[in-house]
């Protein structure tokens, strides 16, 4: 008997018994379909991490307090007390290391911002006029910060987009006063409009000077400095005169970390394809589940069909035969299944992120590639134990089995 | 065309044995109609599995068509069942969710031949045993007396050398068994090899040579017309 006759013996079976032979498929189709979801979510997401990264900027190095390696986890403090990162350092940097062309000291802290009768609790950042260039975020109407704001710690404010609808409405709030945590501080620009980026809703913070944020959350210390790079081939360099430069300041101990833009995405991804494997093994799983599936009903249907096997043997079957037909029919369910759960997966890969916008997709090749032959050989491993089952039957017995 | 000498047949069940078979010896030659006769847990049905290769002797020797069975392996077996033999069982045995078509064409399948080949075959031989106007009918669609005609075309469409039929009228009415005997005297005349397990004389008067089996041996033999 040949493949193809095996073939049709086991699509007629499936056949007959459709909504049985339908319920088994789910499993795998569950299975298929959440392996190349899962995997395309988890793919989406580092993509659009990294775009997101890359669109901040790759000449970018954050120097923040503390040794940490970005390879490894936390170091514990090298010895004694880790000097804090202060504002003269960044003074330092921009003016001792030639290599880099903005320096931008950034404080961060929460506060309440009231104007009249309404308050929202927000992200107060300190900064110096380099942010604008440094982060790309750029002042639509008034003015950003100022140097002499930042020199005289004048209690000016740029309102994020969101911040201004909120305490504003339509009103033009330029000029007018606003309490942040019981100081008042006069609203000078109003931030472009940039939306969620990692998360993190830009649009939803205030800007004061840097050294008016200290005097609010009364620290002389910042949280951290970015600096951008002239040329990007220059970040190792300019990496080289940082430490050195701080270094000298700090008694010659590196209690700072320079990160670099690349570094982080490394980082990133790391964690993603970690992420991104155990998403895709989970789903694994259901497979195998479904696979069991498959062997369950198949053990079902070769005792129901005891007889037939009976007969097919008297007229001339071989065990090989029997063999084939019962393996065929296991395998075909499980790429039936495999294909419908191909199908779902790449179709609501492509759609879920039209409903959830923050749930970005990819759908990779080599995930289809994957669930699909998992799937065929889930068929295949989960059906020989029926199938020979099957084969080994004594016709006599299996003649008489009612 | 079949020799068998001092053929044994055990079964056991758990600790107690069946002895199922205790030494038999027949030959049977091409072109002969026998029927073996006995009552039931005689061992007749053990001998017929034996002689179509369903089942294999515990020992003894085993000939057909010169050869010996037991150095044969299970593919080969099931290749001499599929060319050399044709199965005629009491309770018909057809695919019940088959047509009548298709029941035929099934040991052609195995045999490996071409759907139309198959097709072509099948029609034939249902045509042989009258049943051209039930091609298409699946076994629930007809009585008794048609399934066992369906049943003997399956047996016959490979031209087996030897027709084995277990009890053929033990499920049919009288009219019906007669049917099914002149069947078999058609092919007989026609140069088949006949072997009819039965217990019931009516049946095997038609035969040429009647072998009674009992306890699991030949006791007895009659030659007839």
């Amino acid at each position: 008997m040949n493949f193809m006759e095996s073939l049709k013996i086991s699509i007629e079976a499936l056949r007959l018994n459709r909504v049985r032979s339908a319920l088994t498929m789910l499993g795998i189709i569950i299975g298929v379909m959440a392996v190349i979801l899962l995997v395309s979510i988890g793919q989406g997401a580092k993509e659009y991490i990294t775009r997101e990264l890359k669109g901040l900027g790759t000449n970018l190095l954050i120097i923040t307090p503390g040794k940490i390696s970005t390879s490894g986890g936390f170091h514990p403090p090298m010895s004694g007390t880790v000097r804090k990162l202060i504002y003269d350092d960044a003074l330092a940097i921009k003016r001792r290391c030639s290599k880099v062309s903005e320096t931008a000291p950034v404080v961060i802290g929460t506060g309440k911002v009231k104007h009249l009768n309404l308050s929202r609790d927000t992200m107060v950042i300190g900064v110096t006029p380099e942010f604008e260039k440094v982060r790309n975020l750029y002042v639509e109407i008034g003015s950003f910060i100022t140097d002499a704001d930042v020199d005289l710690k004048n209690k000016v404010v740029v309102l994020g987009r969101r911040m201004k609808t909120e305490l504003f409405g339509d009103a033009n709030p330029l000029g007018r006063m606003v309490t942040i945590s019981d100081a008042r501080y006069r609203v000078v620009g109003i931030m472009e409009r940039k939306g969620v980026t990692l998360g993190f809703d830009i649009d939803d913070v205030v800007f004061i000077p840097v050294k008016s944020a200290q005097e609010l959350f009364d620290t002389d210390s910042l949280f951290e400095i970015i600096v951008s790079v002239a040329r990007e081939d220059e970040i190792d360099q300019a990496t080289g005169q940082i430490r050195e430069v701080l270094m000298k300041r700090h008694g010659k101990r590196e209690d700072f970390t320079i990160t670099s833009q690349g570094a982080m995405l490394t980082t990133m991804n790391t964690i993603l394809n970690v992420m991104t494997s155990v998403l895709g093994g989970i789903a694994a799983i259901s497979l195998v589940v479904g696979g069991i599936g498959i062997m369950n009903i198949m053990l079902v249907s070769v005792r129901e069909r005891t007889r037939e096997i009976g007969i097919r043997k008297a007229i001339g079957a071989r065990n090989r035969d029997i063999l084939a037909q019962f393996l065929m029919e296991s395998t075909s369910l499980s790429l039936l299944g495999g294909m419908v759960g191909m199908a779902l997966g790449i179709g609501g890969a492509l759609i879920l992120p039209h409903f959830i916008e923050f749930l970005p997709t990819h759908i990779s090749l080599w995930s289809i590639g994957l669930a699909f032959t998992f799937s065929a050989a889930v068929g295949i491993f989960f059906g020989v134990y029926p199938a020979r089952k099957a084969s080994l039957l004594d016709p006599i017995v299996a003649l008489r089995f009612e | 065309m079949i020799q068998m000498i001092d053929v044994k047949k055990t079964y056991s069940l758990g600790r107690t044995e069946i002895r199922a078979l205790r030494g038999v010896s027949l030959e049977i030659q091409p072109h002969e109609f026998i029927s073996i006769m006995g009552p039931s847990g005689s061992g007749k049905s053990t001998l017929m599995n034996i002689i179509g290769f369903l089942d294999r002797p515990t020992s003894g020797s085993y000939q057909f068509e010169g050869q010996e069975v037991s150095q044969v392996d299970d593919d080969h077996l099931a290749k001499l069942r599929n060319m050399r033999i044709g199965f005629v069982f009491q309770t018909f045995n057809l695919m019940p969710r088959y047509t009548a078509l298709k029941n035929v064409e099934l040991p052609l399948v195995y045999s490996g031949l071409l759907p139309k080949e198959r097709r072509e075959k099948a029609t034939a031989v249902l045509g042989e045993v009258g049943l051209y106007d039930r091609l298409h009918h699946k076994p629930s669609e007809m009585s008794g007396g048609e399934q066992q005609r369906v049943a003997i075309a399956r047996a016959l469409v490979n031209h087996p050398a030897v027709l084995l039929a277990d009890e053929p009228t033990g499920n049919l009415d009288s009219k019906s068994g007669a049917e099914v005997i002149d069947i078999f005297k058609r092919l007989n005349e026609g140069g088949t090899t006949l072997v009819v397990v039965t217990h019931n004389r009516e049946v095997a008067i038609h035969s040429k040579r009647i072998f009674q089996v009992l306890d699991g041996r030949l006791v007895g033999e009659e030659r007839l017309g």
